[in-house]
């Protein structure tokens, strides 16, 4: 197990090595400094939305939801609309953005603490009806900020558009620093509870008996996953491909590989399985569509596409088994 | 009383119509330039402003609502699931998809022709849900729509490459906001196609209803079970593709009125089609009345107020079915 997580760290470093030097040439001290903040901005959203898909998955006890399956992207742009529509677009801008980043996570985290604890209450263990919900809720939270948009002065809509699109192109340094500062810490508290998640991974029942009281254990999973999701997001804008499906099915892919390559159902390998193989997809893939492939579509549409035929695939392979 | 029965329901359907009529009267004389009887009358730009946009305008809402409530309807009986509808169930991504590959492969063919191809990707699209959603347990309702969903999302997803690497995404978001802004004499004429093929529907509707007993049942009943499905699908791709050309994707109409519809009078669908008409199209029009007049002059698109409501109404639903694990 460990050894394969080598390889993986092994694979990780040569391709943002890659990513970072090929085809830099004579302007490379230009070049550097630039790239290297997109490559920290990958790593850090690699490794939230992977350890937060992790929590996620263990704490409700499946494999095929994620964070923003429920709808957190669309929390997203609706906190955002509504900041945009209340400041005025003007206002927004010359907000600090240490002050945006703060509003942001902590309104996400509230908001999203409120929605999960809402689902998990309603749905009652109805796994489908968790899902078909959150997916409709997302649409719901989707339809009215297209409307409060709508609302807004056609110009200052400009302004919600420019800044709603998942981007790893124009990442500002302080910004990073900020969700850098925030994430770290929950990455490392997340990893501090990797051997609770495994008891709570036994189901409610056998947790309860192995003393390890899990309605406090998910509680504080799932303040962990909001932070983790809302500190992403607010870096790079919702992973989920705009005018494409319900959903962002990037955490579903690093899970399902993270089961595949490391099998076992420790978080102390799962966690930073997982971690790796989100990094590696998100360098990797920028990668290949920039520099081999020179195509302009971001790779969350990529990543939306074939997610969801593996979201298919996972939700068929299970109903026949 | 049977006798008394018929005289209530043609009392009924004379209140209904009535009550649409009015809305689209009123339709007519709400707008950014206001527009008076007495202009109508004396003012021949008054009369030029409603011929050419006002009454395509009030026409397109009723078409269009009336076309995909009843599409909607027979897609959820093809499907065999009260959660599905065409518009999220990859028909509307699906005819996105085609007029996406009429734009870029040939941006010279006639209209005519670009609404051919994409009316054939809807086709492909909603026949390739069917046979997804056949491999499906019957045990596991909400699996469906979960499945549709998805699926409709991967092919969103496509349509959107493709979007990108052809510098067209613009194009595809003008496209896929349902609004009604737009439509003008001369843009709104393919939804009598649409309508048409949704009307068509009522003369099969007595073998759809049949085949909503089940496949086994109906070809026991001596139903041509293949053709029907067929003549089914034909229908609901030609309508919400050319809904999508039109006027763009318009969600939940025909997921949240045949529900409603059905809830109150079963699946018989020679009596409930044109129920579902009727209520998909008042739903467009006074959602599209609305939205003129909420924050005029500006205007809210009609998909993003029905989007909003239907929504809500989908959840509400949602809950009120019976638990399934």
């Amino acid at each position: 197990m460990t050894r394969r997580l080598w390889i993986l760290t092994g694979l990780l470093v040569a391709l943002s090595l890659v990513y970072v030097l090929a085809g830099a040439g004579p302007a490379w001290e230009f070049l550097l400094p630039f790239r290297a903040t997109k490559l920290a901005a990958m790593l850090l959203v690699g490794l939230c939305l992977s350890v937060a898909t992790v929590l996620f998955q263990t704490i409700t006890a499946n494999r095929i939801l994620t964070p923003s399956v429920m709808g957190f992207d669309a929390l997203y742009m609706l906190v955002l609309t509504i900041m945009v529509q209340l400041l005025g677009s003007s206002g927004y801008a010359g907000l600090p953005t240490a002050l945006i980043f703060a509003i942001n996570v902590s309104l996400m985290t509230l908001l999203g603490l409120g929605l999960f604890t809402l689902l998990q209450k309603g749905a009652r263990g109805d796994m489908m009806r968790l899902v078909l919900t959150g997916i409709i809720f997302g649409v719901l939270l989707r339809s009215v900020t297209e409307f409060i948009q709508r609302m807004i002065d056609p110009a200052e809509f400009q302004m919600v558009q420019s800044i709603s699109f998942a981007r790893f192109t124009s990442v500002e340094p302080a910004l990073l620093a900020f969700a850098a500062l925030v994430s770290l810490p929950t990455v490392w508290l997340a990893w501090r509870m990797r051997a609770r998640l495994d008891v709570l991974g036994l189901g409610q029942v056998p947790a309860t008996g192995l003393g390890a009281r899990p309605k406090q254990g998910q509680a504080v999973a799932l303040i962990l996953i909001c932070i983790l999701v809302a500190a992403a997001t607010a870096l790079v804008g919702p992973m989920s491909g705009m005018g494409g499906g319900p959903a962002s099915f990037f955490g579903l892919i690093v899970t399902a590989l993270a089961h595949v390559i490391t099998p076992t159902e420790r978080h102390a390998v799962l966690i930073p399985s997982a971690a790796l193989m989100g990094c590696i997809i998100l360098v990797g893939g920028q990668t290949i569509m920039e520099r081999l492939l020179a195509l302009s579509t971001p790779l969350s549409v990529v990543i939306e596409l074939v997610g969801g035929l593996l979201f298919l695939a996972l939700l068929l392979k299970r109903k026949r088994a | 009383m049977a006798l008394l029965g018929r005289r209530m329901s043609k009392l009924r359907w004379a209140g209904a119509l009535t009550l649409l009529l009015v809305l689209a009267l009123l339709s007519l004389f709400i707008g950014a330039v206001p527009v008076t009887l007495h202009d109508l009358l004396t003012d021949p730009q008054g009369q030029q402003l409603l011929l050419v946009s006002r009454l395509p305008r009030t026409l397109a809402a009723i078409l269009a609502g009336g076309a995909l409530a009843v599409s909607g309807q027979i897609m959820q009986i093809l499907a065999r699931n009260r959660f599905v509808e065409p518009m999220t169930a990859g028909a509307g991504q699906s005819a996105a998809l085609g007029i996406l590959i009429a734009a870029l492969f040939f941006p010279a063919t006639a209209i005519w022709a670009k609404m051919g191809i994409a009316a054939c990707t809807t086709l492909i699209g909603s026949a390739g849900l069917l046979v997804l959603i056949r491999s499906l347990p019957l045990t596991q309702p909400l699996l469906v729509p979960l499945v549709a969903l998805v699926y409709g999302g991967v092919i969103g997803a496509f349509t959107t490459f493709f979007a990108y690497q052809g510098d067209m995404m613009q194009f595809l978001g003008a496209w896929m906001t349902g609004e009604l802004s737009g439509v003008l004499q001369g843009r709104y004429e393919l939804l009598w196609v649409g309508a048409g093929a949704a009307a068509l529907t009522w003369f099969i509707a007595d073998r759809i209803t049949v085949l909503s007993l089940g496949e086994n049942a109906a070809r026991g009943l001596g139903l041509n079970v293949g053709a029907v499905t067929a003549a089914g699908l034909v229908a609901v791709s030609l309508t919400t593709a050319m809904v999508v050309v039109t006027l763009g994707a318009i969600p939940f109409v025909g997921l949240v009125v045949p529900n409603i519809v059905a809830r109150r009078m079963g699946d018989n669908l020679r009596q409930a089609l044109p129920v579902a008409a009727w209520s998909g199209a008042v739903l467009v029009l006074a959602g599209d009345m609305l939205g003129r007049v909420m924050r005029a002059p500006f205007e809210i698109p009609v998909a993003s107020l029905v989007g909003v409501a239907g929504a809500g109404v989908f959840l509400v639903l949602l809950y009120s079915e019976p638990r399934h694990d």
